[in-house]
């Protein structure tokens, strides 16, 4: 780490920041995976750990995935509020017996210093109903500000988690800010250099911010979002039918991935419309109910795969 | 004698559980002690946010020796039978078991002698059943053993289990158990960051000073001191005054196991935000006090956070840490502010036509409408200006859909009253957006103004007859819609405000309307009983509601008194006059009987109306009829009769004027004319006389007693 040219380092720049988590979970073995290519709202989606939280096969990995929350955009106004950012996720299967610590170790690698920081586990029991999903664990809290969500999955798709996974996901602008020392996100220095050769986080997303929040709560085209996910949520339904095969003597499924990327799809158009407000307090729920019942199927169909059964 | 110490060491600990916890520990390990014959002296229970400790000291070493003799079969009895007493009791052969005779001949009785355990055996064995079946709200798996069905859980993952027992003098044994991988020893750690090595520890005086070493305060009611008394301190110092949160002292205590309490401050921009949000920003946000201006009484632009460590640089970047997340919060929350003062609170009213009150009960508009039509009703019963109750109506729930509320909930109606203010409205208007919730139970204010008070009314009757009319009222334990608290606010109101108000016509407006709106809509057509449908616009209006729902308040009044110590089946007499629909009325003839039935003459009188009912009872019983009808005064044979006579027309006619004019006491001093005239009744009159129509007309009589104290209270429902 001493050897870390300066403009590298995690208090500095935003990519060395990231490449920072990047070295220290790849040292506990875990994959470093890419950012899965779909659109979704959070890292929780990426079917690294969605699904691979499901069945008995270990499973170590780690990755930042762009999370987009169209009702978050503030047309680049808003200091911390973004409705596209990052998330660094990781995932751990079977929950090592020193998660807490390797999680603050972690911090120690990007500049967050024990002794003088107040680093605290407060109760956050999550939740996510339209993965079908449960867990209990912590908003870790450094100084008053909540930096990462810890969580021991309980349920995920509809299926009870056996082992248990354990998940960190950190709020990767929220922690830099904090480490850098600005107050917004658009300030952050995102390559580490000075003068003329510094780029900011602003230089390379708030347009987008601006762009995205103009087509989220106004333009988005509400009449093609609504067939998507209806595409989408028959799509899913069709692949999940097609994919099942009597193999051996037991039943087993062939097509888990590409139908649980038609729910991702599914559940971004809902995101997207929901945005444009459009949908009812009524419906709301039974969008929610629609895809929770998508990311079902496919949780089952997964414990049904190669990489999801019992060896 | 031997003490236990129990520790169980796990990852943070919710704050909120805590305590019960603590409790459910030390509950369940004595109770299960005293049912395996260990009678313990004491025993005390602690939590952190990492650790449950347990210490139960003067416990036998050895569980009591039991002696039990076990009657078995009738001696000669069938072989079988013989051979399963033997095995029930664990005896070799028969020769062993005593016999005994007794009056249907000679049984065999087995001696079962079973000598006490040890009591570290019993531990060993009660321990793990306690942990495995521990009552946590919630609990979780984890780690490689969650992949087998059975395994462990716990609030979350546990991580070590301290278990010792012995006298304090020595040194003691580990109870010797496991539970799923985890070995019960005398290992615990200390401080998550400040000391964070394995301690040794012996037995729990030793144990809660090690820990305090290592920078762990055991005690929740000792972190809950330091933290108090320094953040007392800390604002003394600067010339402020903390703002006292017991719930939010609770909850912090638990977040820590080594409080650090430091001060950080804000911009003093933010104060000119309402200072309940700057309060509920930074307390429900970021668990820090706020403290005030003892001059001003206002928030200073300062704040106090616990932190769980002694920082190495005396906690400067804790403190800025923290002053950045309450600003980043504080510029939300007025941007919340702002924004919402943008809007007003009339403009955002059409929104409620698309939210859901209740599925069966309609929109929030329907009900806002609704309840200020009530309380345009109500309004000049009261004494309240009727505009300016519609106009506070019409606003009083537009708070709901601004930011702040949707922010922080608990501040609905007093974001509307400040938004109410800024636009000008009137100052009862505005202030009734905040106390039209109130009385929210026994113990919170009551508001005063009768604009105020109409729509608190109005607001209250409208849920009521709502959630009756829909068939959703409280049981049991369950109340989802706090319809009880409804029902007391409308209690506390009248009576506190010393309202008189006849609750059957309002009661039977607001059903009117509910009736329609609920009944009015159904597409449903039920099937009739009698085969057929029944048109849903048909559905009678349910003519017994009314009766009901001032049941359900004279229950509530009854829960009330008894709660303040006074006589609660005093209720009951008065609400069996029927035609009680004025709270307040009953009220006040609750107490003035109260108070008539501490004296003399009211118990006498309650003892002498008593016997005449009784003799009544029986009597109508045995004749078959009653006796109503006014006595033939012709029939009179004693003085004692005319005198009762003449008493009861006096009383009656001078309670009758008494309480028509609401003299409750003046009534009750009219009853104790009546009491030395019955006395004297029956002691010198024998109602069952032989001739038929003196016991009649004697009969008579004792029914005008009855018929004359009814006109306060039915005595009948008076409990001795």
């Amino acid at each position: 780490m001493d050897a870390l040219p300066d403009h590298m380092r995690p208090e500095r720049s935003f990519q060395g920041f990231i490449l920072a988590l990047q070295r220290f979970w790849a040292e506990q073995g875990c994959v470093i995976l890419q950012p899965y290519d779909m659109e979704m709202g959070a890292g929780t989606f990426h079917p690294a750990t969605t699904l691979r939280a499901l069945g008995p096969k270990p499973w170590n990995a780690a990755y930042v995935q762009p999370s987009r929350r169209p009702k978050d955009g503030r047309y680049g106004e808003n200091p911390n509020r973004l409705q596209h950012y990052y998330q660094y996720q990781v995932i751990m299967k079977p929950s090592p017996p020193n998660l807490q610590e390797l999680y603050l170790k972690s911090l120690a690698a990007i500049g967050i210093d024990s002794s003088v920081h107040d680093i605290r586990f407060v109760e956050d029991d999550w939740e996510s109903p339209t993965l079908g999903a449960w867990g209990l664990g912590w908003e870790c809290w450094c100084d008053g500000m909540e930096v990462s969500q810890f969580t021991y999955f309980q349920q995920v798709a509809g299926v009870e988690c056996a082992p248990v996974a354990g998940e960190l996901t950190y709020g990767l602008e929220r922690l830099a800010m904090y480490v850098q020392g600005v107050d917004r996100v658009y300030d952050l220095n995102f390559n580490g250099r000075e003068g003329a050769d510094k780029v900011t986080y602003g230089d390379v997303f708030l347009q987008a911010e601006q762009e995205y929040s103009r087509h989220n709560f106004e333009y988005a085209d509400t009449d093609m979002l609504f067939e998507q996910f209806k595409m989408a949520e028959a799509a899913c339904k069709k692949y999940l039918a097609a994919g099942w095969r009597e193999g051996g003597n037991q039943k087993e499924h062939l097509m888990a991935l590409p139908a649980y990327d038609q729910c991702i799809k599914a559940s971004h158009a809902f995101n997207l419309l929901d945005a444009r407000g459009v949908i009812s307090v009524t419906e709301r729920q039974s969008y929610i109910l629609r895809v929770r019942e998508l990311a079902k199927a496919c949780g089952e169909a997964w414990v049904h795969t190669e990489a999801g059964r019992a060896i | 004698m031997p003490d236990l110490l129990l520790e169980l060491f796990s990852e943070e600990i919710p704050a909120r559980m805590q305590a019960k916890a603590a409790d459910d520990l030390r509950r369940t390990v004595t109770d299960k002690l005293v049912a395996e014959g260990l009678v313990y002296e004491g025993a005390k229970a602690f939590a952190t946010p990492r650790r449950l400790a347990l210490t139960v000291h003067g416990i036998p070493a050895r569980q009591p020796d039991l002696k039990e003799e076990r009657r078995g079969p009738r001696v000669g009895g069938p072989e079988p039978a013989i051979q399963g007493f033997l095995k029930a009791t664990g005896l070799s052969s028969i020769s062993e078991a005593k016999i005994q005779n007794d009056k249907k001949g000679d049984f065999y009785i087995a001696l079962i002698e079973k000598p006490g355990r040890p009591a570290i055996d019993v531990l060993a064995d009660i321990l793990p059943v306690i942990v495995r079946t521990f009552p946590w709200p919630k609990s979780m798996r984890w780690g490689a053993r969650s992949a087998k069905s059975g395994s462990l859980s716990w609030v979350r993952p546990l991580h070590a289990i301290t278990a010792t027992f012995g006298p304090d003098t020595e040194e003691p044994d580990v109870v010797k158990f496991s539970i799923d991988g985890i070995e019960a020893g005398q290992t615990t750690y200390g401080h998550r960051f400040m000391a964070p090595s394995a301690i040794s520890v012996r037995h729990f005086e030793d144990y809660e000073a090690r820990l305090k070493a290592a920078k762990v305060v055991l005690d929740p009611q000792a972190r809950k001191d330091i933290i108090l008394a320094d953040a007392k301190q800390l604002a003394f110092a600067q010339g402020y005054e903390l703002v006292e949160d017991q719930v939010l002292l609770d909850e912090v205590a638990g977040l820590v196991e080594w409080p650090v309490v430091l001060m950080g401050s804000f911009d003093a921009e933010f104060l000119s935000i309402p200072g309940e949000v700057i309060r509920a920003t930074i307390r429900n946000n970021q668990k820090c006090f706020v403290v005030s201006d003892p001059k001003t009484g206002k928030l200073a632009n300062k704040f106090i956070l616990t932190a769980n460590i002694e920082a190495t640089d005396g906690g400067k970047t804790i403190v800025a840490g923290n002053e950045r997340v309450i600003r980043a919060r504080l510029s939300d929350a007025k941007f919340f502010y702002e924004t919402d003062l943008k809007t007003k609170l009339e403009d955002r009213l059409p929104k409620f036509e698309q939210i859901v009150f209740h599925e069966k009960l309609g929109t929030q508009a329907e009900r806002i409408k609704r309840i200020e039509r009530l309380a345009a009703e109500i309004a000049p019963l009261i004494g309240a200006d009727v505009e300016k109750a519609k106009r506070a109506a019409h606003l009083a729930k537009a708070d709901l859909l601004t930011e702040v509320v949707g922010e922080f909930p608990e501040l609905q109606g007093l974001m509307g009253k400040y938004y109410a203010q800024a636009q000008r409205e009137d100052a009862s208007v505005a202030a009734a957006s905040e106390e039209h919730y109130k009385p929210q139970g026994p113990a919170d204010r009551v508001p005063t103004d009768p604009v105020s008070v109409a729509v608190a009314l109005a607001d209250k009757i409208d849920t009521l007859v709502g959630f009756w009319v829909i068939d959703e009222k409280p049981t049991g334990s369950k109340d989802p819609y706090a319809l009880r608290r409804a029902a007391l606010g409308v209690i506390r109101l009248l009576v506190e405000n010393k309202i008189r108000l006849a609750l059957s016509p309002i009661i039977h407006q607001a059903h009117e309307r509910l009736h329609e709106a609920v009944h009015g809509r159904t597409t449903v057509f039920d099937s009739a009983p009698g085969g057929g449908l029944i048109n849903p616009r048909d559905v009678p209006l349910d003519r017994s509601l009314t009766a009901a729902l001032l049941a359900f308040f004279a229950d509530r009044l009854k829960v009330q008194l008894r709660d303040q110590g006074a006589r609660h089946d005093l209720v009951d007499a008065v609400f069996s006059l029927g035609g009680q629909d004025d709270l307040l009325m009953v009220v006040r003839r609750v107490e003035a009987l109260g108070k008539f039935l501490d004296s003399d003459d009211g118990k006498n009188l309650l003892a002498g109306t008593k016997r005449a009912s009784n003799i009544l009872a029986i009597e109508e019983k045995t004749d078959k009829r009653t006796f109503d009808g006014a006595p033939d005064a012709s029939l009179y044979k004693l003085d004692e009769e005319k005198a009762l006579a003449k008493a009861i027309d006096q009383v009656k006619a001078e309670a009758g004027a008494a309480v028509a004019k609401e003299d409750f006491a003046a009534a009750m001093s009219a009853m104790a004319k009546l009491r030395p005239a019955v006395d004297a009744f029956f002691d010198k009159v024998k109602v069952n006389d032989d001739d038929p129509k003196v016991r009649e007309n004697r009969l008579k009589l004792l029914n005008e007693i009855r018929a004359a104290t009814r006109a306060v209270a039915d005595f009948s429902k008076i409990q001795d």
